[in-house]
């Protein structure tokens, strides 16, 4: 069991989650995950670590409101639990001297950078940040991030707050003034595809996060699979992070809409037995 | 006289019933029947079929304490080099090995050693538990055990016997490995897989679960914490792909993706538990094991109207067993045999819609010394299906060879380890199960954690590598 020593909403749909798990605190890299399960019927949910503690023997986890089991993560309070966690699982990130970093999150994909900007940085290189949201209640960590940064990019879709461009537009307007030796891309497939479609042209190298269904996350099972250069490639032990200019991002939109239909009974299934406990209106 | 007593079946549920639920499909032998199947056993003063059991166990000792109803006596003759027989008794291709080598074969049908080791197990486990046993930790030597699968739990049980020190890394939440992630619950019940490893903590061996070995720790990593020895039994964990065209379609799954869903993350019961699993109405499961054998019978009971096993050889060369073959047809799976699927078809949205086959015949035996099968031209048809189950093989689980370096390997992946010892290119390291063989049979690789822990035992003792 890990106890959950703080657990918040940082923004409208974006829950911040600090929980004990030592093992993983001491020996996480950045880019690393974990998969966790919150009770005895949970489903194993795969989640980057955001940050670790491994004096407290704590980590912190990011994780987005979107389907059943993370709204029930929404509910849980300090000194609840989790029942499992498994890590840290997946190669890290390659971090050594680049030169110039630009670490490109939107939405969620935000969280898994702040480890990697850290180590970049302690690497030597210059790290330009740039994140993006779809407006100003969805954008998370600008200031944490902007603490770590050299320099710190921040858009929204519909230009609620910081510039209004995509992130695409952004790097585009950092690559002309600086050059850039290497792109670190998380955030939505969407996302991830257009950015690296532009580097290509420019022939920056470009590192993405892919964030594929999963269930055991050692490679045993094959629903993670992803097609980088024509390949099959696991994402859990083969990943997370590939070449971005290699990824097939259309097949693994596709998949991850697999179960679309059953997030929502689950979902639904959920509300249904909150709203007879009382859960939500507690909040 | 004893050939007159006919070979005894077990009770099962029926077809029709069978495939609405997930409970187990043979009902075990109650104790009349088991007591007349014991007295067919002719007590051979050598008996031959000790020697087809990969584990050794007594079986005309445990038999005749069946026969005299004398049960306790009967688990423990086979506890005694067999921890996990309430499993073994269901899951062992027992008409390969013991009752393959019984005496009676040759003229009538071989006692049912199989369903008797099963009867004595869950005998104890129901009506007679026997006694928690301790065991002192004599030896004061910690030995790390890598997979909690059936090569695992075997050494563990063995080696803290002797009195070491045994702590087991299992990569899941759950401990079991194939036993509970792959085998169905109507083939093997985890409750059942859950009692067996009970025993061994109750003994005292110390089990980590969602510890990946290999990733977050290599073997050198554990040995410097002490470990005097590592016994690496991370099993066959890596599915093998038809690599054909649209094998990344929605709808298309590896059987061991299938079968974790529906056996350690109870899929079936969605959505009281959280994971989904796609139920398929015609569904298509490719090849002829027993793990495609537990696909096609755990779609059915998920409510497809049509589930096919495609093989492209026939019948006689299916390395599924037998009885489960038997099953399978029993409840009315549609075995396309001498068929090779070429290209899954999708629809817009990336959806499985179909499959196209091509028909086989046999030619000339290959190396596995079976006929091989030969597509005939212009035979292609198409298979409407909205699920494909993949269950053409493993390969074995790569992530500690990647970080063990020292640790010599085959091309094909698998640990090298002496057949006797189990001993591996690595002082203090040992090996065994799917991760040296390649994949294979749970008898073969308990059989192998035993050898592993009698050679541990030594080598701790004596010194010698």
């Amino acid at each position: 069991m890990h106890k959950i020593i703080q657990n918040e909403m940082i923004s409208a749909n974006v829950g911040r989650m600090v929980v004990e798990a030592a093992y993983v605190a001491e020996k996480r890299k950045a880019g690393q995950f974990i998969i966790l399960r919150i009770d005895e019927k949970g489903e194993r949910v795969p989640l980057t670590i955001a940050d670790a503690d491994p004096s407290k023997g704590t980590i912190t986890l990011f994780y987005q409101v979107v389907g059943k089991s993370t709204r029930h993560m929404s509910t849980l309070k300090a000194g609840d639990s989790l029942r499992d966690i498994a890590g840290p699982l997946g190669h890290p990130t390659e971090i050594k001297k680049y030169g110039t970093v630009a670490c490109v999150g939107g939405g969620i994909g935000v969280a898994p950078l702040y480890p990697i900007v850290g180590a970049m940085r302690k690497a030597g290189n210059r790290v330009v940040v740039i994140i993006g949201a779809r407006n100003k209640d969805l954008l998370i960590l600008e200031k944490e991030l902007g603490a770590i940064a050299d320099e710190i990019v921040t858009c929204t879709d519909d230009g609620s707050y910081g510039k209004k461009a995509f992130v695409t537009e952004a790097l585009a307007e950092v690559q002309s003034k600086e050059k850039i030796d290497l792109v670190v891309a998380i955030g939505p497939v969407p996302m991830m595809r257009a950015l690296s479609r532009q580097t290509e042209k420019d022939g920056i190298k470009t590192m993405v996060s892919l964030n594929s269904i999963m269930i055991d996350g050692t490679g045993m099972c094959g629903g993670c699979r992803v097609t980088v250069n024509g390949e099959r490639k696991f994402t859990c032990v083969d990943g997370p992070e590939f070449d971005g200019h290699k990824v097939d991002f259309d097949e693994l939109m596709a998949r991850l809409g697999t179960y679309k239909s059953s997030e929502k009974t689950s979902s639904d299934e959920f509300d249904h037995t909150c709203k007879l406990k009382g859960v939500f209106n507690e909040r | 006289m004893k050939d007159r007593i006919p070979r005894q079946k077990m009770s099962e549920q029926l077809p029709s019933e069978r495939v609405k639920n997930f409970n187990e499909v043979p009902k075990g032998f109650s104790e009349e029947t088991a007591i007349l199947e014991a007295e067919r056993c002719i007590q051979c003063k050598k008996p031959t079929c000790v020697e087809g059991c990969p584990v050794g166990i007594d079986i005309p000792g445990f038999i005749k304490a069946i026969k005299e109803k004398q049960y306790t006596d009967a688990i423990k003759i086979i506890k005694t080099t067999n921890s996990l027989p309430a499993v073994c008794g269901r899951v062992c291709p027992q008409e390969t090995q013991c009752e393959e080598r019984c005496v009676l074969k040759k003229k009538f049908e071989p006692v049912a050693i199989g369903s008797l080791e099963r009867f004595a197990a869950d005998w104890e486990r129901e009506k007679q538990p026997l006694p928690k046993e301790t065991f002192p930790s004599t030896k004061k030597k910690k030995i790390a055990i890598v997979g909690s699968g059936p090569a695992g739990l075997t050494a563990a049980g063995e080696l803290r016997r002797k009195g070491y020190d045994v702590t087991i890394f299992e990569a899941l939440h759950s401990p079991g490995g194939v036993l509970v992630y792959g085998i169905p619950e109507f083939r093997l019940p985890k409750a059942i897989v859950q009692y067996e490893i009970d025993q061994l903590t109750n003994m005292g061996v110390e089990l980590v679960l969602n510890r990946v070995v290999g990733i977050s720790e290599t073997i050198d990593e554990i040995m410097d914490k002490g470990y005097s020895a590592v016994f690496i039994g991370s099993g066959a964990g890596l599915p093998l792909f038809l690599n054909i065209p649209g094998e990344n379609l929605l709808g298309v799954y590896a059987a061991n993706e299938y079968l974790t869903r529906a056996n350690l993350m109870k899929a079936y019961r969605f959505p009281e538990y959280d994971t989904p699993i796609i139920k398929g109405k015609n569904v298509a499961v490719f090849g002829g094991g027993n793990v495609a054998m537990d696909s096609a019978r755990t779609a059915l009971r998920l409510g497809a109207d049509k589930v096919s096993i495609v093989y492209r050889r026939s019948r006689a060369e299916m390395p599924a067993r037998e009885e489960e073959i038997h099953h399978a047809e029993q409840e009315g799976i549609n075995f396309e045999l001498l068929s090779n699927p070429l290209k899954f078809i999708g629809d817009k949205d990336g959806r499985l819609c179909g499959v196209e086959c091509q028909r086989m015949e046999l030619g000339e035996p290959d190396a596995s010394g079976r006929r091989s099968p030969v597509p005939i031209k212009g035979s292609e048809y198409i298979l409407d299906i909205d699920l494909a189950i993949v269950s053409i093989g493993n390969a074995p689980n790569p992530i500690i060879q990647r970080t063990s370096p020292g640790i010599a390997t085959t091309k094909k992946g698998t640990i090298v380890a002496d057949p006797e010892t189990m001993k591996t290119s690595k002082r203090g390291v040992f090996a065994g199960g799917d991760i040296v063989s390649g994949a294979a049979t749970v008898i073969l690789a308990m059989g192998a954690g035993r050898k592993a822990a009698l050679a541990i035992d030594e080598y701790l003792t004596t010194g010698n590598w």
